[in-house]
């Protein structure tokens, strides 16, 4: 047990798995030599070698392509896309592929693997490097997304994503890579996907976040007495748990970054509208990003949910 | 001497000396350059390339001979059955069988295919069942489950998008020392999309054991070929990433088949991929829902009806002694009472169970999909 930050967690719950499972390899851009441009594939070329951990051409596409083809076969990839706003080239793979192919195949052909890549605002990049696109994959029926938001949550969940038979769409969110340390236990352990954590209780009403924005809307509860659910899995969601929360408080506010319009926020809104309703106490408010393209340096913190925003949703709700 | 006349003469001298320099250290040179092959072992006359030939048996002969008119009945049957509203929407291979079939049997049963859906022919030439290809065209997707043993990929409908899975699996089997080739089938417009180009891409950097087979039937719908690309040939494009391509006669079974069998060969040896540019002709309509009379000329699809691939072995084989009209009556006779009784087995399968829309969508349903199953009455 030690102290690290989500670089670090992720790292290690790469290596162990290596070290348990040699069907796993991991390729992206710039993952050997360099470590990946964010350290977090760190020391796993030296350890694991080329031939598990590979640098290849700068082709987003290419990568995840070539990577349904290889969990196909039999290997467990992981693969690392840069950016997610690069991801956007290969999203043709994912979507009429990886998502699909098990159906398509009707059980005979599987994609068992993992792609990687930092999201969300938070490191004043250049354009394209702050995109929170989840909602796009959270439509589409066939892969599973998950989003970390604790060192100790990233390794477990990661753990569970590469063992998952299904092809698993991994966010780690840019801002916290280093700005949270945590204890993470050595050995290796998994937090099951699909599953909801409680990051607090509470009896007034519940805030449902993932990510990044999790932590500001915990801050932001100060002085009230709420029941926060970091969702962690986004597709599959934990219904079960968000609904019991709804059930006890009646109140429901969202919080993410991404634009809100056709946001994930609005599946987990008519979720509790079309289950809960009658425990409703208050209309449910999505807090998110206005509707608009996440901007560059200068302008992201207007862009990004800011603390009081977050708070006058609380107080709106409990008007009620 | 004025300060302009000495500029003057500075100048002419620096000019002079430049040129020089040029002419004498930096001389234009070739750095790479590349020869594309074409192989045509038996012509459209049905005359051979002697020792070229040679190395074909009868019995190869005519195993190529079956399975083309088995692979062109089951097709024409397919056509007459989307007629009849029996299946659905189909895409022909008429033309295109030497194409389909000389490269599906260069391949071992341990290798793996990766088929566009124009490729009933590499299913069939597979042992594929083709009843489950019927079920497949008449909508039933249980038709692309294929049998175990049988090492074929669904078919893929977005045309090209599947090349980087050939890469990706021949990687796999370079990683874990597996010595087998992954092959993948695409046509002349699929070698236009940016998944063919990451694929041969990455399959010429980490040099894997793949075959890519362009399909290049001329027409892309209603597109022709020289609209795909400017470039002269399709095989030529391997060049650019580091690997051999060549074309070669698509409608002679015995070049599309040696061409295949030495980049499988090769693949296995561990000598990296190979792109083979079948050029060939697709005779019908791109499926079903087309018209090609409304882009293309009768006069041309006569002139390639000449040079369909049947016409050419059946012409060499009766020179050779191995072909009689008997022979053919006797095999086609065969083709079709096994397609029919394939045709049979289609129809009477049971229906797909509704609850298969959500059973293979992950491996385990969600909490979702199982309510689901309840609420829409699939599953009690």
């Amino acid at each position: 047990m030690g102290k690290v930050n989500i670089v670090a967690a992720i790292n290690q719950a790469l290596s162990q798995e290596m070290e348990r499972d040699g069907d796993v390899v991991l390729l992206g851009e710039d993952v050997g030599r360099d470590g990946g441009v964010f350290r977090v594939t760190e020391g796993l070329l030296s350890k694991f070698g080329p031939d598990r951990v590979i640098d290849t051409p700068l082709s987003e596409l290419g990568i995840i392509g070539a990577a349904i083809g290889m969990a196909a076969y039999g290997l467990k990839p992981v693969a690392e896309i840069q950016f997610m706003g690069f991801i956007y080239a290969g999203l043709e793979q994912v979507f009429s592929h990886a998502s699909r192919i098990r159906s398509r195949s009707r059980g005979r052909y599987s994609v068992p693997m993992v792609i990687r890549t930092p999201y969300g605002i938070g490191i004043k990049p250049p354009e394209l490097h702050s995109e929170s696109s989840e909602a796009l994959f959270c439509h589409m029926p066939g892969v599973k997304v998950v989003v970390p938001s604790t060192p100790y949550n990233a390794k477990g969940l990661l753990v569970s994503a590469i063992r998952d038979p299904d092809t698993v769409i991994f966010l780690e969110a840019s801002r916290l890579y280093r700005s949270i340390k945590a204890d993470v236990p050595d050995e290796l352990y998994s937090i099951p996907l699909g599953k909801a954590d409680i990051y607090q209780e509470g009896k007034d009403f519940t805030v449902v976040s993932w990510g990044t924005m999790l932590h500001r809307a915990a801050e932001a509860a100060e002085d009230f007495d709420c029941e926060i659910i970091d969702l962690m899995t986004l597709r599959p969601f934990d219904e079960e748990a968000v609904l019991n929360s709804v059930k006890k408080t009646g109140r429901l506010v969202i919080v993410h970054e991404a634009p809100r319009v056709g946001g994930f926020g609005a599946e987990i809104a008519a979720f509790a509208a079309e289950e809960a309703i009658g425990y409703l106490k208050a209309p449910v408010l999505r807090v998110a990003g206005p509707d608009a393209v996440i901007p560059m340096a200068r302008l992201e913190d207007h862009y990004m949910p800011s603390r009081d925003r977050i708070r006058k949703a609380y107080e709106t709700v409990m008007s009620y | 001497m004025s300060i302009a006349r000495l500029a003057a003469a500075f100048n002419c001298f620096l000019t002079h000396n430049i040129l020089a320099d040029r002419l004498r250290y930096m001389p234009i040179q070739t750095i790479e350059k590349f020869e594309v092959k074409f192989l045509q072992i038996i012509n459209e006359k049905g005359e051979a390339d002697g020792s070229l030939v040679s190395s074909f048996t009868d019995s190869d002969l005519k195993k190529f001979f079956e399975t083309m008119i088995l692979a062109r009945t089951f097709n024409q049957r397919a056509l007459s059955l989307q007629r009849e509203g029996r299946i659905g929407t189909y895409a022909s291979i008429l033309g295109q069988e030497a194409s389909q079939i000389g490269s599906a049997l260069a391949f071992g049963g341990e290798d793996w295919l990766f088929p566009s859906f124009r490729e009933s022919g590499v299913l069939i030439a597979r042992g594929y069942p083709m009843w489950m290809l019927y079920r497949y065209w008449a909508g039933d997707e249980r038709g692309m489950k294929a049998p175990p043993g049988v090492n074929i990929f669904p078919m893929s409908v977005p045309v090209g998008t599947h090349v980087p899975h050939a890469t990706g699996a021949a990687w796999a089997m370079k990683l874990k020392g597996h010595k087998k080739a992954a092959g993948v089938y695409f046509g002349d417009g699929g070698s236009s999309k940016g998944d063919f180009h990451e694929g041969l891409n990455f399959a010429g950097v980490f040099k894997v054991p793949a075959v890519f087979l362009c399909q290049n039937n001329q027409w892309a719908i209603s597109v022709p070929r020289k609209r795909q690309t400017a470039a002269g040939t399709i095989a030529q494009k391997a060049y650019a990433y580091g690997f051999e391509g060549v074309q070669v006669d698509g409608n002679d079974i015995t070049a599309v088949y040696r061409a295949t069998k030495d980049a499988v060969d090769k693949a296995k040896r561990g000598e990296g991929p190979t792109l083979i540019e079948c050029f060939t002709y697709r005779l019908d309509d791109h499926t079903t829902s087309d018209d090609a009379s409304r882009y293309r000329s009768k006069e041309e699809v006569e002139e390639w009806k000449g040079k369909e691939p049947l016409i050419r072995l059946r012409l060499y084989m009766e020179k050779k002694g191995v072909w009689t009209k008997d022979y053919e009556d006797a095999i086609a006779k065969k083709a079709l009472e096994s397609v029919d009784a394939e045709i049979k087995k289609a129809e009477g399968f049971t229906p797909p169970d509704p609850a298969d829309i959500i059973r293979y969508t992950y491996a385990e349903p969600t909490p979702r999909q199982k309510r689901e199953l309840k609420e829409f009455g699939w599953e009690k």
